[in-house]
């Protein structure tokens, strides 16, 4: 018997890997342009990260303030990525994210409204205008469920709970996706002529995060095992205002609408702190600066009880804050026991979002493998050193459409036939097995719990040499304990299994993270070393590539950052923008 | 820093016992639902009780520490998702709000999978049929030449409904799916809400009257609430919904006055 | 770690089966004992036939008071059915009956037993739908109730109080505010419409939806109330109570 008879094939033009608003949106528009689309999640369909997304989408759409437009939002990204970005990638995004989020509009969605009836946006850190459509603080359930419905009534195939483990290639082309049920562990094959990864993030890696079980760097690291190149993984971002107490709710988010509606951040002693670290902006600075202000009060001694900051919105009235932050009214009030219209709520930095990821092409979402494309989080450039609060929805919309628009072409284009490699589907399940023939071994949620302190506590906000030499080191040991784990029971729904294969992927990534985080030698963005505090124009001149070597190890390079058109150069210089 | 601060590392020995001295902690007695669709048992689990703990979290200690392949759904622990549905002492809840507390010390707590709904493997049962009905719905179809424009108070109502975040608890409690079984001939109560978002939408210019009140069985419904009473996004389903609905359908099919003037005066 | 065998999950389970702990029956238990003393004492005051007027006030079961030669029974009975159709026929009441007398669910969670079901989709409960014309006939019997209202404060030609005035004009207060936090009379000022140009309108409709919320409220008041109403009256009348005029 051929090893293809023994597995389950599914085969389409088009694979794409993750359900959340980019994997969703890819497929809308590869459907639409004729492919027939394979919809590959690890959990049920509507319940990616994309769900959990509150504060809005940015666009600059300008019904509230008009004066906006794509540049300022092209201004406000790079000036927030640090320049890092991607410039072509921070441009699309501004230009196309009004029509992005208007096309939502039309397949259903529900915005919250102004006066005159169109879309209603909020401020939001570091944007200089009015420019986050949202809806209330669920606006993240309102795209998914609205992708969600426009994409299933389209015809598309969803597998729901199966878990790709491996990228199949003919002749270095993309030719299928290896994976398996989560239902009942049986294996399943994925036969297409491109993918596009969707995947998400890989906030998992550390203890205290708003991140769900989904966020093992999977994609990133098919990618890489692949061949493909990371970009920028020394960047995580760290929301500055996360849930820290009671303990069973640590890292649970508190969106930054609630600082967008006007909620003020205090210290101990009640003095609003963002005064010292950013008068101009206050509260709503940039990210990487409140998380660190945060940090910083704590330093001194100035915190809240449980090493945080308070965040007060009460004197917005309770009706005020019921209706424009629902979610966040019951978050606290079921979890916490504290009622946010009536006092404080106790905030610190919880794991948010990787701006890291697979280095793709600005315009087509393509890496450098044939077929391969990538789009949303799991893909890197767009937001440079530290992404604007809402740019993430709408980066989402804009590069999911464009993936799916390039992978459908490029699957027509490429129409031959793909082989299937007998070879590599063995191996991929042979790994997959494997985990179940030791006697002996580690409790894979052990290990887990170990690659988890060590990311918070020696590659977290703050980095420091020896502390990164020291990750880079237990890496190591993390990743040999990894292969050795021993799983009980069976293969059907069995999450001590997932946790096992999840784990190589986040391990691998932790020491991306941590050796470009080694090789920036200064402070960028989310990227703080104590020991090289100031940030160094000569670093803001390269981005960090990761790969895989030959011999299957992770090296690391520079590589210099694309050349801007001059017209955009000038946009940047403009008054009051050059500062840092 | 939150970091530091954090909860002390558990023992990872704990097994079967209690963790080891030093835990002066409150222990919870779960009897968890271990099994698949053709066997099954109830297992005791004891879990020592930390500030502020859900049930979920008691669910991940007993992964982390005594089995690590008891099957569960979560994702976002903060009720945003609809992953974590379960029925905690005979009563469908989502398990990342259902705090310790709320039970009495000593208290058994029960946690078993949706009962309405085929099991799969210990907590995680099979939903696929909930996502069957939604594919039958006509999807959103704007009306023509429409300005986009909309006001607030048209879209209030609409707004309750899209907060649904579909945990299925209503599918799961409504006794015309859990004690009738009438899956195929009634839609259950998220689609009525789901219905409901998109008969009030004040652009959509579909009709779903006529599936409302034959494939999806709306007239199955008695009105009983229970779908309300465990909405964990507190959306009035009955109230907001079903009954408006019902309404509605009243007036196609059995006003007798309506359907008369409608005879005499609309031209086809 | 104990395992005690379980029957499989998904199996037709017996009556009143369920995990629950609480004082699940209790509820159902309330309204069933509340809806049938009423009832008790509603049928037994329609079947008297007499003593449902005294001085200026008449019991609300007996309004409008229509006496007809053909009719041998209790004039209450010419009109009681239509009160009697709101209420049966109310989303109110139907949940609450359901639940109390048809077990149809008892309890939320709680096992029925198997049992034949067609809901509302088949007769009698389909006629259920009908609940708008019982608004209306309602609404009828509601201006009648304020004609007697406005009576029951004139005592032979002149402006007067009494107890059982204050009584009547609260009894008819509590039904119309019953009457107004209708569901089907939410539908009817608004609910059909999917947007509304007219801003009176709409807060109207808003008005109407808040006082929706607590139509159970409503409900029960207004049934304790038309009971007691009835009651009074009827004591007055026979001598047993002395109706106390306080102006
Ligand atoms: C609490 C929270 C609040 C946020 N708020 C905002 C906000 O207000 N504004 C904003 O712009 N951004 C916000 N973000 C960020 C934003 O939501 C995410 O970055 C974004 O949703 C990521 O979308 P995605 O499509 O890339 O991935 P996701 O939505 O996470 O989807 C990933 C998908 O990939 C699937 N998947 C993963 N691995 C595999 C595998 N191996 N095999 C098969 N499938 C796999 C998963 O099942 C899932 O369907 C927030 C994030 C969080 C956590
Ligand atoms: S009100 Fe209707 S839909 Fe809701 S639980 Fe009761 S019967 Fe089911
Ligand atoms: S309507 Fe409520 S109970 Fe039903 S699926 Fe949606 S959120 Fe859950
Ligand atoms: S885990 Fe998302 S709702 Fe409970
Ligand atoms: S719904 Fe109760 S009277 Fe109409």
């Amino acid at each position: 018997m051929s090893t293809l008879d023994r597995f389950e094939i599914h085969e389409h033009d088009v694979i794409v890997i993750g359900a959340g608003g980019a994997g969703l949106r890819a497929a809308i528009e590869a459907s639409t342009n004729g492919a027939s689309v394979g919809l590959v999640c690890k959990s049920l369909l509507g319940k990616a990260h994309t769900v959990m997304a509150e504060g809005g989408i940015a666009a600059a759409v300008a019904n509230v303030d008009k004066q906006d437009d794509w540049q300022v939002h092209f201004k406000d990204t790079m000036k927030g990525g640090k320049f890092l970005n991607n410039w072509r990638m921070a441009q699309l995004h501004a230009q196309e994210a009004p029509e992005r989020v208007l096309e939502l509009e039309r397949w259903g969605a529900l915005f919250d409204r102004t006066n005159d009836g169109t879309i209603l946006q909020r401020p939001f850190g570091g944007h200089t205008y009015k420019r986050l459509c949202h809806v209330g603080d669920r606006t993240g359930l309102e795209m998914i469920r609205t992708l969600q419905d426009k994409g299933v009534h389209m015809g598309i195939d969803v597998y729901m709970e199966c878990t790709i483990t491996k990228l199949l290639k003919d002749d270095g082309k993309i030719s299928g996706a290896f994976g398996y049920w989560r239902e009942n562990g049986k294996f399943v094959i994925f036969k297409a002529k491109s993918i596009i990864l969707a995947t998400g993030g890989v906030g998992k890696a550390y203890k205290v995060t708003s991140n769900s079980w989904e966020y093992t760097a999977d994609g990133q690291i098919l990618a890489y095992d692949a061949g493909a190149e990371l970009i920028d993984t020394e960047f995580i971002q760290f929301h500055p205002t996360g849930m820290i107490w009671p303990p069973g709710v640590i890292g649970i988010l508190v969106t930054e609408a609630v600082r967008g509606e006007g909620g003020v951040l205090k210290n101990k002693d009640g003095f609003r702190f963002m005064e010292k670290y950013d008068p101009e902006r206050m509260e709503l600075s940039t990210r990487d600066v409140v998380a660190r202000s945060i940090y910083l009060e704590n330093k001194d001694g100035r915190g809240s009880p449980h090493g945080g900051a308070f965040l007060d919105i009460s004197h917005k009235g309770a009706d005020y804050i019921k209706k424009k932050l629902p979610s966040m009214y019951h978050q606290f009030k079921e979890l916490a026991d504290v009622d946010i219209t009536t006092g404080p709520m106790e905030v610190g930095p919880t794991c948010h979002y990787s701006m890291g990821g697979v280095k793709v092409e600005a315009d087509t979402t393509a890496t450098s493998i044939p077929g391969l494309f990538a789009a949303g989080e799991v893909a890197g450039g767009m937001h440079g050193a530290n992404r604007l609060g809402g740019n993430s929805l709408s980066d989402l919309l804009v590069f999911g459409r464009r993936a799916g628009l390039h992978a459908s072409e490029y699957a027509k284009k490429n129409s031959s036939k793909l082989k299937l490699d007998e070879n590599e589907m063995k191996l991929a399940e042979k790994e997959m097995i494997s985990f179940f023939e030791r006697d002996e071994g580690e409790n894979p949620y052990s290990v887990h719990t170990d690659l988890q302190e060590l990311m918070q506590n020696k590659v977290g906000i703050f980095r420091i040499e020896e502390d990164l030499k020291y990750a880079i080191e237990q890496l190591k040991i993390l990743k040999e304990r990894a292969k050795k784990t021993k799983i009980e029971g069976s293969r059907m729904y069995n999450p001590g299994w997932h946790m096992a294969y999840d784990l190589q992927n986040m391990i691998i990534y932790s020491e991306a993270i941590a050796k470009c985080a080694l090789q920036r030698k200064e402070s960028r963005g989310a990227h703080s070393r104590i020991d090289y505090p100031n940030t160094d124009p000569e670093h803001g001149k390269w981005n960090s590539i990761v790969k895989k070597s030959n011999d299957g190890s992770l090296v690391i390079e520079k590589s210099p950052l694309p050349e801007m058109p001059k017209e955009l150069q000038d946009l940047l210089k403009e008054k009051d923008l050059v500062k840092k | 820093m939150p970091a530091e601060c954090t909860i002390k590392k558990e023992s990872m020995d704990a097994g079967h016992d209690l963790p080891g001295e030093g835990h002066k902690a409150r222990i919870a007695t779960f009897k968890v639902f271990r099994g698949d669709k053709n066997t099954g048992s109830e297992v005791e689990y004891k879990v020592p009780v930390e500030e502020g703990m859900v049930v979920l979290d008691a669910i991940h200690y007993i992964q982390r520490n005594i089995s690590p392949d008891l099957a569960v759904r979560w994702n976002c622990k903060a009720a945003k998702c609809g992953s974590c549905s379960a029925e905690v002492n005979g009563k469908p809840r989502l398990m990342c709000k259902t705090r310790l507390d709320d039970f009495s010390s000593g208290e058994e707590i029960k946690v078993y999978p949706m009962k309405s709904f085929p099991v799969i493997k210990d907590l995680a049962c099979d939903v696929s049929w909930n996502f069957e009905v939604n594919k039958k719905i006509t999807p959103f179809t704007p009306k023509e030449n429409t300005s986009w424009i909309m006001n607030q108070r048209d879209i209030d109502r609409v707004q309750e409904f899209r907060k649904c975040i579909e945990c299925f608890a209503c599918q799961n409690v409504c006794h015309v799916i859990r004690d009738h079984d009438l899956k195929p001939k009634f839609a259950g109560p998220r689609f009525f809400v789901r219905v409901a978002g998109l008969e009030m939408h004040p652009l959509d210019g579909a009709d779903r009257l006529e599936a409302l009140k034959n494939d999806m069985g709306i007239g199955f419904c008695n009105i009983t609430k229970c779908c309300t009473e465990v909405c964990p996004e507190d959306i009035h389903i009955t109230d907001n919904a079903i009954i408006p609905l019902k309404e509605r359908v009243v007036d196609r099919y059995f006003d007798p006055v309506k359907i008369i003037l409608r005879k005499l005066f609309v031209k086809r | 770690m104990s395992a005690i065998l379980t029957e499989k999950p998904k199996e037709k389970e017996s009556f009143g089966k369920t995990q629950r702990k609480d004082l699940w029956w209790f509820e159902p238990l309330v309204y069933a004992v509340g809806f049938g003393a009423f009832i008790f004492y509603a049928t037994w005051a329609a079947f008297q036939g007499k003593h449902y007027e005294y001085g200026p006030y008449l019991s609300p079961f007996y309004s409008p008071l229509i006496v007809v030669d053909w009719w041998k029974f209790s004039p209450a009975f010419l009109i009681l059915w239509i009160p009697a159709g709101f209420r049966m026929t109310c989303y109110y009441y139907r949940k609450a009956y359901y639940r109390s007398y048809f077990m149809d669910p008892p309890a939320c969670g709680v096992s029925e037993g198997c049992k034949k079901y067609t809901g509302e989709t088949a007769f009698p409960l389909i006629f259920q739908n009908l609940h708008r014309y019982f608004l209306l006939g309602a609404s009828v019997l509601l201006c009648f109730l304020w004609g007697d209202v406005i009576k029951a404060f004139n005592f032979n030609g002149h402006f007067g109080v009494g107890v059982g005035s204050l009584v009547l004009l609260a009894n008819t207060f509590l039904l119309t505010m019953y009457s107004l936090t209708c569901h089907s009379f939410r539908h009817l000022i608004g609910g059909f419409k999917d947007s509304f140009k007219c801003g009176y309108q709409y807060n109207l409709y808003e008005k109407i939806s808040c006082g929706n919320k607590h139509h159970m409220f409503w409900a029960w008041v207004s049934l304790f109330m038309v009971g007691f109403a009835d009651l009074y009256v009827r004591l007055c009348s026979m001598g047993i109570w002395t109706d106390v005029r306080l102006i």
